[in-house]
């Protein structure tokens, strides 16, 4: 069975102009992701990471380059690329329910499984009618995550989704992605500054450059799942993303891919 | 984290009579001042330390409101007056929240428009309403426009308002989610901007009562306004007072009717509960 290529990435250019300034925020930029992949960005600030999800959402279309989502160009924002930003950008009037059916009918008898089940998926069966004020920052993430899912997305497009949580609430929903992805097996495209996290996750890390955001290494994580943080070999893994993160590349060099 | 979850959904779906139990005192607190006013003014009057003829009593004008429902005329002129601020706040309203989601929405519809009505809007009412007079006659017309001009400004800036307060963020999440326009704007403009489209219906209504106040005391034959002026005339003040609590306890009313609505539909707001 050959790998079905979800996103293809191929000489992406993005500048950002502000007033005389120009911003090269991504360099000929080339990634393949394929089917059920979980990758991770990892980069410092201002290397383009949230910027190259953007474009890959829709929600910008001014690039150069190419990008293919199941072979198909991007031309704007789309359900079938689910979102999930740092926030959790959930509608403050509607209920947990509410929320994750958005535009979707609750009362048709599909979509009232389909979101059953999700709220299982994400554990918050009791929470359905409780507005998002009243929950949690992580249980609102966790909402987030199954009305990105309810849609079926082809691929799922996370934006430093759980940086904005305390370090036990994070942790908890790493598990709880994990988990979402070893039973639906999702293409996950991951942006995070948090090297534990992208090496607890995911398959392959890539690790960015900043000014102009170009790609560093490409670091494949060959540990089997579930990971334990404090094994020798995820340290290992850790301290040399850390050495790509803060360091030149010719001390590395004999790990390039 | 689940527990302190559970009792705070408990607490808001208490009973219906606990809740009324729990609001008593509130009440009682609230009726305090009024009652002691009342009282005094009562016995001041019946002592004689107050003029009868210019403050009234209580009981006299209890006594008058009654005579005045029993022979109907309070009706006559309470319905042609809720008439004119129905149709008057209708109209204005209406163009009010038409106009404001408009120039909220676009930029360019704000460019043309915004100044100008900002201008008219600085203009006090009655300074407006011998030209009204001029123009559209003593008749209906002139007092349900000078009606729907004072309810028009409240409700245009603050649907104007809550249209630009709606989170964009929440504009990336429908067009993610492929909402339709018209999706866009039942379920997140509409929603987003409900709080202050509401608490302008709240300000419309009291400007559009003021109006009405300042219409039918300026020329008119009917309504309770007219009936004010009238009874001043003939120095009825039992008769006079009967109307300005009139005014009084359907402007009360009426903005209670909206604080109940506020608190129906924005219950998920997370400052409501002041």
């Amino acid at each position: 069975m050959t790998a079905v290529t979800a996103l293809r990435i191929d000489q992406l250019n993005k500048t950002f102009s502000t007033n005389a300034q120009k911003v090269h925020a991504l360099d000929r930029f080339d990634l393949k992701v394929q089917e059920g992949e979980l990758v991770s960005i990892i980069g410092p600030s201002g290397c383009g990471k949230s910027t190259l999800l953007k474009l890959v959402a829709g929600l910008d279309t001014d690039y150069e380059g190419n990008i293919q989502v199941f072979s198909e160009p991007i031309i704007g924002p789309s359900k079938e690329r689910g979102f999930i930003f740092q926030e959790h950008r959930l509608f403050p009037w509607a209920t947990v329910e509410g929320n994750i059916a958005g535009n979707l009918k609750l009362k048709d008898a599909a979509v009232r499984k389909k979101i059953d089940d999700l709220i299982g998926l994400v554990n918050l069966r009791g929470f359905e009618k409780a507005y998002p004020r009243q929950i949690s920052g992580g249980m609102s993430q966790r909402v987030a995550i199954a009305r990105a899912l309810l849609r079926n997305p082809k691929i799922l497009l996370l934006d430093e989704p759980f940086g904005a949580l305390d370090a036990f609430t994070r942790e908890h929903l790493q598990e709880a992605l994990l988990n979402i992805w070893e039973k639906n097996k999702t293409t996950m495209l991951l942006v995070t500054h948090d090297i534990d996290e992208a090496i607890y996750l995911s398959s392959r890390v890539v690790v960015m450059d900043a000014h102009p955001g170009r790609i560093k290494a490409i670091v494949p994580i060959e540990l089997p799942l579930p990971r334990t943080r404090s094994s020798k070999s995820f340290l290992e893994y850790r301290s040399l993303i850390m050495k790509y993160l803060n360091h030149d590349i010719e001390e590395v060099e004999d790990f390039s891919i | 984290m689940a527990t302190v979850m559970t009792t705070e959904l408990e607490v808001q779906h208490l009973p219906r009579k606990e809740k009324a139990v729990r609001k008593l005192p509130g009440v009682i607190r609230a009726m305090a001042i009024p009652f002691i006013i009342l009282v005094a003014w009562e016995a001041l009057a019946r002592s004689g330390y107050l003029a009868v003829n210019l403050f009234s009593s209580p009981t006299l004008i209890l006594l008058k409101g009654y005579e005045l429902m029993k022979s109907g005329e309070l009706i006559k002129h309470l319905a042609i007056s809720l008439q004119r601020a129905v149709i008057g706040f209708g109209l204005g309203g209406f163009l009010g929240l038409a106009f404001g989601v408009w120039v909220g929405m676009k930029r360019k519809t704000e460019q043309y428009l915004n100044p100008t009505l900002q201008m008219v809007r600085t203009v006090p009412l009655l300074a407006i309403t011998p030209l009204f007079i001029l123009w559209f006659g003593f008749g209906e017309l002139s007092k349900v426009l000078l009606i729907s001009l004072g309810a028009f400004f409240p409700l245009y800036l603050q649907s104007f308002l809550g249209v630009r307060n709606v989170d964009n963020k929440l504009f990336e999440v429908a067009k993610i989610l492929e909402y339709s326009t018209a999706e866009k704007i039942t379920k997140v403009l509409f929603p987003g901007s409900l709080p202050n489209i509401l608490l302008g219906i709240r300000l419309s209504l009291s400007t559009a009562w003021m109006c009405l106040v300042a219409a039918e005391l300026l020329g008119a034959t009917k309504g309770v306004g007219f009936m004010i002026q009238d009874a001043r005339a003939f120095m009825a003040t039992d008769k006079v007072f009967v109307g300005i609590i009139i005014f009084a306890l359907i402007g009360k009313l009426s903005d209670s009717f909206v604080r109940v609505l506020e608190e129906r539909l924005l219950k998920w707001q997370d400052s409501f509960k002041a």
